[in-house]
Order: structure tokens, then sequence, then C-alpha cells
């Protein structure tokens, strides 16, 4: 019904589906394609689909990618330059077409890190044509996580598992419907539209019941705030050697991280010589080319890129974005082909830090 | 610290056209540039130590820093050393080719602190490119400053460039210049060493002084010891810095340093903001 409503106000539907075995935002052929019963196991390196006997339609928690291909993009045109036979440049901006799309199940843990996205992208001043463009178009159906995966720990980072700002709708699915809430004008625009009867003070609180015992279903956490500190005062610890043993350098932890921005940018020339475009893609610090200098390597071992990865994110965004980089969606742990946990190796890393 | 950029110019680049090329060392040219469109060559602006992201027809932008002098209105100069795939493109164009520039880019150089201090420049290799610019600037306001001390070092005697230009600003009063290389060759007239070395026959009153940094981070770090040693205060020992640099405008993330984006909250800071993460490889 929701779906429908949305897809007569002309937005495309996004919404989950599997592709290459796992849970994605994928775009919906028709109103009723939301999938009920899936659900995914996860573990530290591990992804497996199952199916959620209560037979649900969001009975899964985070799969490899969610909102934040869809606001910046992995690859896209900057801008094209034309060379004619005397050698002249002409140079023209790009920026994307971007059709209204509606994403419908987005957590908490991916709002929050939305909102570190455009904080990053459309800061004062510096608004990023390009990743305006698509997140302006964006209108977003929250879900709260009632079943969060073993590698999720949202609550520690309080970002989840409820969704409690960012949205146009959220939504808390219970055993026998679903409560609405509309977070923004438009929305309430589409909760107003589909006539829906007013929910029961008991639904509302089994609502609230549900994601406390999300929250507390949780055994992975990461410390607050203090945690910049505490790791900076670690930059030579021997765990970076340790977990850089283990590492692989594959970037899988960047790329479905909600929150790394960094992206390179990379020319691609026309066969036939006359154009060129100026294209940028999603990069990752565990890169051999990302600290590339003139001539060496700022990073050259993989022990300075994991540091580098971690101490960006859990220390360096407090100074850079006022809060840490991490929204607790677990997807680095369990994509990280050996299963390197990052719960752990923070942890492991700030334990020492009361000893003298 | 001077301005940021009123506007980011995060691209398209402008069309520009090479108008003149000196070949400097056997690996370092300088292109003189001058935008197409003359309006904006006439409103085009930098202040010294901010740099410029210079793009190769269908390879790629790297950043540049600005050499050329503040006042000169037809042309922006690029000192460059060809050694990566974009720079050795640069290398082969000739005057009347084309290629695109944004930006000025960054912060730079604190040159509304400096009045009425003496001004010392410690640069290494290349490192002379960023600071160049300073030179002109005290020199063309020479009341405004007290001595200025030019400090350059580099690894093979070879690889000093501007040779007259050191030779020139060495005969002008109040102004010492002091060279070292760490080898030397036949007929270098100035030291043969480490540019730490050269910091003993500096003359400079080291309260009332501004000092500038620009080269390997090895010998920026040597270069405050001293400095320091000297009693410079912290706070007006300033330093260029650099990593992979894509978008110019803090989004692409690779030079991301401690709080800062080094693009846009540098490429100059000051050493105390810097310091301890200096320290550590890898950063």
């Amino acid at each position: 019904m929701l779906v429908n409503q949305l897809m007569q106000q002309g937005y495309q539907c996004f919404g989950p589906g599997v592709e290459n075995g796992a849970i994605v935002l994928h775009e919906l052929a028709t109103p009723d394609a939301i999938p009920r019963g899936l659900q995914a196991v996860q573990s530290p390196g591990r992804y497996q689909l199952t199916q959620d006997p209560e037979q649900r339609y969001f009975a899964w928690a985070n799969g490899p990618q969610a909102i934040k291909p869809l606001a910046f993009a992995p690859t896209e045109s900057l801008w094209r330059v034309a060379r004619d036979a005397t050698g002249t440049l002409q140079f023209a901006a790009v920026l994307p077409a971007a059709p209204k799309r509606a994403l419908i199940g987005v957590r908490a843990c991916d709002l929050a890190a939305l909102a570190l996205q455009d904080a990053h992208f459309l800061s004062a001043g510096a608004r990023d044509a390009h990743y305006a463009q698509r997140r302006d178009a964006l209108f977003l159906v929250a879900v709260q996580c009632a079943a969060p995966a073993a590698t999720c720990f949202c609550a520690s980072t309080g970002d989840g598992p409820t969704p409690t700002t960012g949205y146009d709708i959220a939504l808390a699915e219970l055993t026998d419907g679903f409560v609405a809430e509309a977070g923004s004008a438009r929305g309430q625009q589409v909760v107003d539209a589909l006539r829906l009867s007013p929910a029961l003070a008991q639904h509302i609180d089994d609502a609230r019941k549900q994601g406390e015992v999300a929250a507390t279903a949780q055994t992975r956490r990461l410390p607050g705030r203090k945690l910049r500190d505490a790791l900076m005062s670690q930059l030579e610890h021997p765990r970076w050697d340790a977990v850089a043993a283990r590492c692989l350098a594959c970037g899988n932890c960047t790329a479905v991280c909600p929150t790394c921005f960094c992206h390179a940018e990379v020319d691609q020339p026309a066969l036939s010589g006359e154009s060129s475009a100026h294209v940028r893609e999603w990069d990752s610090c565990f890169g051999e080319s990302h600290g590339h200098l003139h001539g060496f390597n700022v990073r050259p071992d993989i022990r300075s890129r994991y540091r580098q990865w971690l101490t960006h994110k859990l220390a360096g965004w407090h100074d850079q974005f006022g809060r840490s980089g991490c929204t607790g969606c677990g997807r680095c742990i369990a994509w990280c082909p050996v299963g390197i946990d990052l719960t752990e190796e923070v942890a492991a890393l700030t334990a020492r830090e009361a000893m003298p | 610290m001077n301005d940021a950029p009123d506007a980011l110019d995060v691209g398209p680049p402008h069309a520009a056209t090479v108008v003149t090329r000196t070949q400097e060392s056997p690996t370092i040219f300088t292109l003189r540039l001058r935008l197409d469109d003359p309006a904006a060559q006439a409103a085009y602006r930098f202040a010294p130590g901010q740099f410029n992201m210079l793009y190769l027809y269908g390879v790629g932008e790297v950043p540049i820093s600005i050499m050329s002098d503040p006042e000169e209105r037809d042309g922006i100069g690029h000192t460059i050393r060809a050694i990566g795939r974009v720079t050795q493109g640069l290398a082969a164009l000739q005057p009347g080719d084309r290629i695109g520039l944004r930006g000025p880019f960054g912060r730079g150089w604190p040159l509304q602190e400096m009045g009425g201090c003496d001004v010392v420049l410690v640069t290494g290799g290349l490192g002379c490119a960023p600071v160049v610019s300073v030179i002109h600037y005290v020199l063309r306001r020479r009341e405004r400053f007290g001595k200025l001390v030019i400090i350059q070092g580099v690894k093979h005697a070879e690889d000093l460039i501007w040779r007259e230009q050191y030779d020139r600003w060495a005969k002008l009063p109040n102004t010492q210049v002091l060279v070292a290389a760490s080898e030397g060759g036949a007929l270098w007239p100035w030291h043969v060493g480490r540019v730490t070395d050269l910091f003993s026959l500096a003359r400079f009153n080291p309260k009332r002084a501004v000092a500038m940094m620009c080269g390997p981070e090895g010998m920026m770090r040597s270069a405050a010891d001293s400095l320091l040693a000297h009693r410079l205060p912290e706070s007006n020992l300033y330093l260029s810095m650099e990593r992979n640099m894509q978008c110019a405008v803090g989004r692409c993330g690779h030079c991301q340093f401690g709080s800062a984006f080094i693009c846009r909250d540098g490429p100059v800071f000051n050493w105390g903001t810097v310091k301890t993460l200096l320290g550590h490889r890898g950063f």
C-alpha cells in the first residue's frame, strides 16, 4: 500500500531484495515486490541467507549496501573535456540525472551514516553538486531493526536500533502489522494519503519494547567518545602489527562502510582521442595508491593503512564532524574475508591504556 | 593565516595555455600559464603558499604550488618535477599547448602576521617552490620586514635550481642566503652538508622572527628542532605539508591528517598543530 502510494507519486521505489546471495536495496518492479521471510545470519567474515520463521518483511539486519551508493555514487563523471584539432580544450560540468527515489527499509545506523555523509558532502558553503542532486531526491522510509545480527552494535554507538531522526516515514513491524510515523511534511502527506487507522497505545508500546529488546540483544559494543584520545595515544601499539598480519588490505570494509567517503578522481579518455571524462569513484585507504605521493608512499604497509582507517574513523571524525565515524552497522565485521572485528581490535588497542 | 579562497573551484577546470616553459634542472621545469578567458585571468588572485590543480588532457590532475609573484597579473607560474604520470606529461608541453587549471586552493603563508619580523625560510629540494613567492612578497615590501634569511638545501649540487636568483638575493641588504648540498660537486660555492648545519650561521632575532619551512618531512622535523632550540617561539613556526590530493576541496579523503584535510585546512600549518602526528610514520 505504501509502495503503491509512493509509486503513484512518481517515486522510483527501492526495497529489500536478494542480489548475489545478500539482501540489498534494489529497485522494486511492482508495489508487492518486497519479499517476506528474508533473514541473514552474520558473524565475523560470514553472511548467510536464512528464512525468518515469522515471515516478516523486515526481519533482516543490513546487508552489504543500502543508502550510500544511492547518494554517493560508486562511480560518476564530474566533468568532461573536448579537444579539437587545434588542441583547444573545452570543459563542461556533468551533472547526474536524479529521479525521485523512495528507499523502503532503511535502518537507523544508515540514517546516522547518511547524516555524516551529508555533513561531509553538503557542508556550509561547499555543497557537492553531484551528491546533493541525488540526496535531495531521496525519500526515506525507515524501519526499526527488530532482529539485529550478531555483528550489530548500533545501540552502543547511540544510533539504533530504533530510528529517531532523518527519515520521512518510520515503520515498526509488529506481528500483526506496522506502526507508521511521519518524520517530515512530505512523509506526513504520504501517511495521510494512506488513510491508516490510528495506532493503538498497545501497538506503540509493543514497538518501543521491540526496540529495547533489539538493543539488549546486541552483544558487541564500541566504547564512546573517549575513544579518540585512547586510540591516538596508542599509535605504536603492537596490536597494529597483529591486525596487519591478518588484514588482506582488500578494502571490503571501506566499500561496505556507510560513512567512508574517500574517492579517487581518474580520467577516462575516449578512444577517438577527442574527449575525456573526469570520473570520481569510491576509493579505499587500504589501497596502495591512497597514500601515493611523488615517488613514495606515505602508507607503504598494511599496518599503517589499517591504522589510518581506524584512527580516522574513530578519532579524526570527532574533530572533523563532531562525532565518531562509526554508526555500529557491523558490516566491516561481516564482510571482512578474514573476519577482523573492529570492536575486538578497539578493545585490544585501548585495553592497556589504563596501565602505566 | 590567509583567507581560504572565496569559492571552491571543484571543476571543471579553466582552459589555460602554456606561455613559457623553462628547464630548471634535468628533471625540474617551470610552466608559466595564462587562463584562456581574459576575464578569468584578470580576476585570478592567489596568496603565496596556495596551490592549483593542473590538468593534463586525458591523463589527470596534480596539485602544484604557485611560484610566481602574486602581483603578476598576466601569468601563473608552476615549478614541477617530472616524476609521475601527469608531471612527466606536463614536462613534454611546449608554449602554446593547452592544459586545464583550477584553483587556487588551501591556505597560504601567514604573511599578515609577519609584519616587522625577521623572516626565515627553510626549504629542501623543490620545497623552495611554494616559498619563492614569499621571497617576492617580502622583497616588494622590504620596509615592512626585518632580516630575510633564505636557507635552501638539496641532495646533490645539480638539484639546485634558481642559482642566479640565490646569488642575486645574497647581494641584497639585510638578506642572507645559505645553501647546502649533501653532495657537493665541482665549483660548488656553498656548504656541503645538511640544511640544519646552516642554522648556526643564520643571523636573525628568534624572538622577533617568523620561520617557514617546506621540504621533506625529516628535514622539517630537524629544522624545527634547531629553530626551537634557537628559542624561536613555536607559534612563529610554520610549514607547508604535502599528501596525495585529488579533489583539492577537502572531499576525496586522501590528504586527511588528524583533524585536517591538508588541501583545505593547509597546506600551510602552524608547527604546533601538526607536530605530534608528524612524529609517526604513516599519516
